[in-house]
């Protein structure tokens, strides 16, 4: 008996997303109208399961130039700067094949941030794997890595700072996002919608080929299975050569006025570009097949238009203009072709050889897309998980504690990762990474942009809402620390099967927990990305959202605070509340018991706002500030003392006190007794001496520590 | 114009470049690698980045670029060339510095500052500097590793520049960064008017940067520029 599978099906539709079609057009589509459909309307372009619950973000900020639902977020910096800023994953790409993956994840971003007429100034990259015990682990963490060091370094932008976690349940599911900051005066800003009857698409940059087909519904709208290394085939191949190029030429387009509107080519490459910019702006397009640059000169239709090749962009331009382009484009050595001539609409008209190979309502490619609301259920499972609340020993040392915590990969020294990437290209960058934020300037100017991204996935598990409302709370705090004040969030939403109520309830949850935080600091939430399906082998990995947060501040800092600023006879204090006994889902509990249980405490929308305001404050006046998260008050001195080549002492505070991750909480060191502050402050010990000496709690020598915290990553990677 | 800076396509640092000039004293201007007239300028800079995408091999494809032909022209009627990080690879393809870039000992990119002791200061790129003098700057590079076929007559030369260092000007394994010979980081043609280094001085030419100690290299290579004009 054989049995064939319908297209539909093959491509990744449902029956009635079919049928839904069928309706639209009046008729059964044609091969080439079926494949632009199924991929514009699988999750990872329609967030067909998500959308529903995203209009609880809210954007509403008189700074707020461009919101949600344009290729990037814009804000505006004053004096006529903006910022465009977006995140995205490359998961299920980076899994298949780890250095592609990654690099092409760096090139789609930085393409949504140049078509908002802005230069990519900079790339953060938070990064999710199994833990590095694992060869394969070990493999996928070093090729996603050069991945994105070998197109981020070539093309030309620099990676100023990320995360990573390591735990079990990425293991076959990393996570690779992306986000990406520009800037551009005001009016240099670009839309992607199509006007004019009879203006041109020029397609420019790589030329097509057969590259990353069906990337979008085939890789990311789909769990994995064992044996879906086979989909390599369907991962990209980045050439950041030809990015660059495009970069440059691009910009120079929007300096000299010569486009009415420009659209990057990403998931579903020319159907959805071509749809999304007629759409967007209420027109039709005529395309012509038959122009395309190619690659390779068999392909069908239907392959063309999914093509997922990398380095390309769609620009509407005027007839007078055409020629101006193009010479503009052989300056800068990239391909364009003329492919397509906007029309009144609304139809989306698709020829090849003469003949009509597509004609769909351009808009109904994104309006239509199904939209889902999905059962959600939360697991009687985290009863028990709740109910186990971890608590500490008062007789640990805390000395030893700190030898197996900053052996940690996740704690201790990133540099591994962050000297492999430029970090310091443009000039811009005052405050490198391995610092809690990164600090850019703008040129010539006195304004400053901290940076910062956090997840924090295990502890989301535990609870989602207070998870992801701690992640909000803890990026601002990082650009607080580094002088700036929280100005807009991007969020990715990184989640298992969304069809399993359970991973729907973590997101609905996730994400009513990160909007209330967001809210409650008046930060606007300018975009996102959600990626579903991060599920292999049935297995869903743990609800990873991942804050990236953009601060602002003018005038900057003259002196910003280093973590290797302290000095011998230095005051160390904590500003921020009391600690509460909060070990559940704490770097204590999970690497030195191998636990993951208990709940982890709320946050106090009041008291977060002051002390984030006062972080932001003082930040101007002392050398050192330090968020406390991971670790605890140990862990965040630790740094301090390593970093800064001096020990420490720290007397009253008990192995609980010091382990502890309540948050909203971080450290200052600077000189003299007293410190004034709007939030609580307490002052904890002095800067000096040889050894982390925590008085009865313990102590471990200076350089023991730094050599432990050194090697954690490069001992496992040797 | 006064300084000619190069862009390749898939350089990345001209700007940069001009910037580190411009606090060093001197004008800089941009051309394209298509550009064959550098008649105005009295001196020439290589940037970094990845000319042509560094494909087929660092500097390989861009030592063809039309704008070569003055390079050498410039270099031969002795006027002040400078080539950094990619800068100096294209230098070394062109033959117009001895030796080449490989890739790093331990097979990874790196960026970082690292120490550099002035081993010499008669070239454009070191005579404001001082014999012994220790500076902190950038590295940002994966083929940064310094290989030459004969590196004993090299080194009689006086042509070797730069050299890695720790904070203290010791030369040891540790303070070897990418594994080149000797530790060179820069060297000098025997006329003493082309340079090339790995690290990147424009990178350290503001404190707010981190360091400021590029700008005695960028210095010299603008008094270079007045020297040969005068």
């Amino acid at each position: 008996m054989t049995t064939t599978t319908p297209d539909h099906i093959a491509l990744g539709m449902t029956d009635e997303e079919y049928d839904h079609v069928v309706e639209i057009l009046g008729r059964t589509p044609m091969a080439a109208e079926l494949a632009m459909y199924s991929v514009m309307w699988s999750e990872h372009c329609s967030y067909k399961s998500s959308r529903a619950h995203l209009g609880r973000f809210n954007s509403d900020q008189p700074w707020v130039v461009v919101g949600p639902g344009e290729n990037a977020g814009v804000v505006d910096l004053g004096d006529g700067w903006l910022a465009a800023l977006r995140i995205e994953s490359h998961n299920h790409p980076s899994y298949v094949e780890p250095y592609e993956g990654a690099a092409t994840g760096v090139g789609g971003i930085l393409r949504d941030v140049f078509t908002m007429g802005a230069r990519p100034i900079a790339v953060l990259d938070p990064l999710r794997f199994g833990p590095l015990d694992d060869p394969h682990n070990r493999y996928l963490f070093e090729g996603v890595v050069s991945g994105i060091a070998g197109y981020g370094n070539a093309v030309g932008v620099p990676t100023v700072g990320g995360e990573v976690e390591f735990a079990d349940r990425f293991a076959k599911n990393p996570l690779v996002n992306v986000m990406a900051l520009g800037i551009l005066k005001r009016e240099q800003l670009v839309l992607s919608a199509a006007s004019g009857e009879g203006n041109v698409a020029i397609l420019l940059g790589n030329a097509t080929g057969r590259d990353g087909i069906g990337g979008a519904s085939i890789l990311a709208s789909a769990s994995f299975e064992e044996g879906d290394e086979a989909k390599r085939p369907n991962v990209q191949v980045g050439d950041p050569f030809e990015e660059k190029k495009l970069i440059e030429a691009c910009l120079e387009l929007y300096d000299r006025g010569l486009v009415v509107a420009i659209q990057d080519l990403g998931a579903a490459g020319i159907s959805c570009a071509t749809s999304e910019i007629a759409g967007n702006g209420g027109m039709g397009m005529d395309v012509d097949l038959d122009k395309v640059h190619l690659r390779e000169h068999d392909m069908t239709p239907g392959e063309i238009l999914m093509s997922e090749s990398q380095e390309r962009m769609l620009a509407i331009v005027t007839p007078e203009n055409e020629p101006e382009v193009r010479a503009l484009a052989e300056r800068w050595e990239i391909e364009a072709s003329s492919i397509g001539v906007v029309t009144r609409g609304p139809q989306l008209r698709v020829f090849s050889e003469g003949e009509l190979v597509a004609e769909v309502p351009a808009a109904s490619l994104a309006d239509e897309a199904p939209l889902y609301h999905r059962p959600a259920e939360r697991p009687a499972s985290l009863d028990a998980v709740w109910a186990d609340t971890p608590t500490v020993p008062e007789d640990i040392d805390v000395g030893d504690v700190l030898r197996i915590l900053l052996d940690d990969p996740a704690i201790g020294d990133r540099s591994w990762i962050s000297s492999q990437y430029d970090h310091m290209l443009f000039l811009n960058t005052v405050v490198e990474p391995g610092h809690d934020g990164s600090l850019l300037r703008i040129k010539d100017t006195n304004k400053g942009m901290a940076l910062s991204t956090d997840g924090d996935a295990l502890r989301t598990w535990l609870d989602p809402r207070r998870g992801a409302a701690r992640i909000v709370f803890e990026a601002a705090l990082n650009v607080a620390v580094t002088g700036a004040r929280p100005y807009a969030v991007v969020d990715n939403l990184n989640f298992g099967n969304p069809e399993e109520p359970e991973v729907m309830w973590q997101f609905i949850e996730a994400v009513e927990g990160m909007a209330w935080a967001c809210d409650e600091l008046d930060v606007p939430v300018v975009g996102g990305n959600v990626s579903f399906y991060n599920q292999t082998d049935g297995v869903d990995i743990y609800p990873a959202p991942v804050v990236g947060m953009l601060g602002f501040c003018d005038p900057m800092p003259e002196r910003p605070p280093r973590l290797d600023a302290a000095a011998a006879g230095m005051s160390i204090w904590v500003v921020g509340p009391d600690p509460e006994h909060d070990f559940a889902g704490s770097a204590y509990d999970r690497v030195v018991n191998g636990e993951l249980r208990g709940r982890p405490a709320d946050v106090d929308g009041d008291l977060g706002r002051r002390v984030v305001s006062a972080a932001a404050t003082l930040a101007f006046e002392q050398p050192v500030l330090h968020d406390i998260s991971t670790g605890g008050l140990a862990v965040a001195l630790a740094e301090i003392a390593i970093r800064s080549g001096v020990g420490l002492h720290v007397d009253d505070l008990s192995p609980a006190q010091l382990l502890d991750e309540t948050p909203l909480r971080f450290i200052i060191v600077g000189e003299g007794e007293e410190l004034d502050s709007f939030a609580p402050v307490r002052k904890i010990g002095r800067i000096g001496g040889s050894d982390l000496d925590f008085g009865p709690s313990g102590s471990i020598p200076l350089d023991e520590a730094a050599t432990i915290w050194r090697d954690a990553i490069p001992r496992r990677m040797a | 114009m006064t300084v000619a800076v190069v862009v390749f396509p898939g350089t990345n640092c001209e700007h940069d470049v001009v910037r580190g000039l411009a606090t060093a004293g001197a004008e800089a201007e941009l051309v394209w690698h298509r550009d064959t007239d550098l008649e105005g300028a009295e001196g020439v800079v290589l940037p970094g980045g990845f000319a042509h995408g560094d494909y087929l091999r660092t500097g390989a494809i861009a030592r063809f670029s039309p704008v070569m032909a003055e390079v050498e022209r410039m270099a031969n009627d002795g006027l002040p060339v400078l080539g950094i990080c990619n800068g100096f690879q294209i230098l070394c393809e062109a033959g117009l510095l001895p030796g080449a870039l490989v890739a790093n000992r331990d097979l990874k990119f790196i960026c970082r500052p690292v120490h550099l002791e002035v081993e010499s200061t008669d070239s454009v790129l070191t005579r404001a500097a001082t014999r012994g003098q220790v500076l902190r700057i950038p590295l940002n590079s994966y083929e940064g590793n310094y290989v030459t076929a004969d590196v004993d007559s090299l080194e009689g030369s006086g042509n070797v520049i730069l050299r890695y260092s720790d904070a203290g000007g010791r030369k040891r394994p540790a303070s070897n960064p990418n594994g080149s010979t000797n530790a060179i980081a820069g060297v000098t043609n025997d006329r003493r008017n082309v340079a090339g280094l790995m690290p990147h001085p424009e990178r350290a030419s503001e404190a707010i940067l981190g360091s400021d100690d590029g700008l005695v290299l960028l210095e010299s290579f603008v008094a270079s520029l007045e020297l040969v004009s005068a």
